[in-house]
């Protein structure tokens, strides 16, 4: 995981004690808080708690996924949600990921058939998970 | 492999732009 960590991030720690100011200008109310900010500074992803590797990992690839997002860089964070949703599929992030690979198709493609697609993914591989729901008004 | 964490947000931020990467910051309250 360090290495993911050093290839993908330039990573900083901020203590409590230490930097209350900065938990403040985060908007931070607990530890641990994990921020995925993008080079502009603009916030592209939180997560709170403690989680074990095969959680953290994947909260990780959604923050870059998310960053690439954000700079409207569709095509890479279709791929990139897409990978995600692939390796990881048993991680709590999984649906979310599919969720937003079928809008960062859309987004790249202006394919309507995209949405639908990924509803249809999300129903029936996540059927419990609150974004097949967000997802349900996709279906055709 | 270790990481190297910074402590500075500002600088980081910099070095950020620079490379062209995000930045993942661990706000924590774990003994140092």
């Amino acid at each position: 995981m360090a290495g993911f960590v050093t290839q993908n991030f330039i990573p900083v720690k901020i203590h409590v004690k230490e930097q209350p100011k900065t938990f403040e200008r985060f908007s931070v109310q607990w530890t641990p808080t994990l921020l995925v900010v993008d080079p502009a500074g603009s916030e592209r992803h939180r997560f709170e708690g403690y989680l074990p590797v095969d959680e953290f990992l994947p909260q990780l690839e959604m923050g870059l996924a998310q960053a690439a997002f954000g700079r409207s860089q569709f095509a890479d964070a279709e791929r990139r949600f897409q990978d995600l949703a692939a390796r990881y599929p048993h991680s709590d992030v999984a649906p979310e990921a599919l969720y937003w690979s079928g809008v960062s198709q859309y987004k790249a493609t202006g394919n309507g058939a995209a949405l639908g697609e990924t509803s249809r993914q999300l129903t029936k591989q996540y059927p419990n998970s609150v974004w097949t729901k967000k997802a349900s008004v996709w279906a055709g | 492999m270790q990481i190297s964490w910074l402590k500075d947000a500002d600088a980081a931020l910099k070095q950020a732009a620079q490379k062209q990467l995000p930045l993942l910051l661990d706000f924590n309250a774990a003994p140092m």
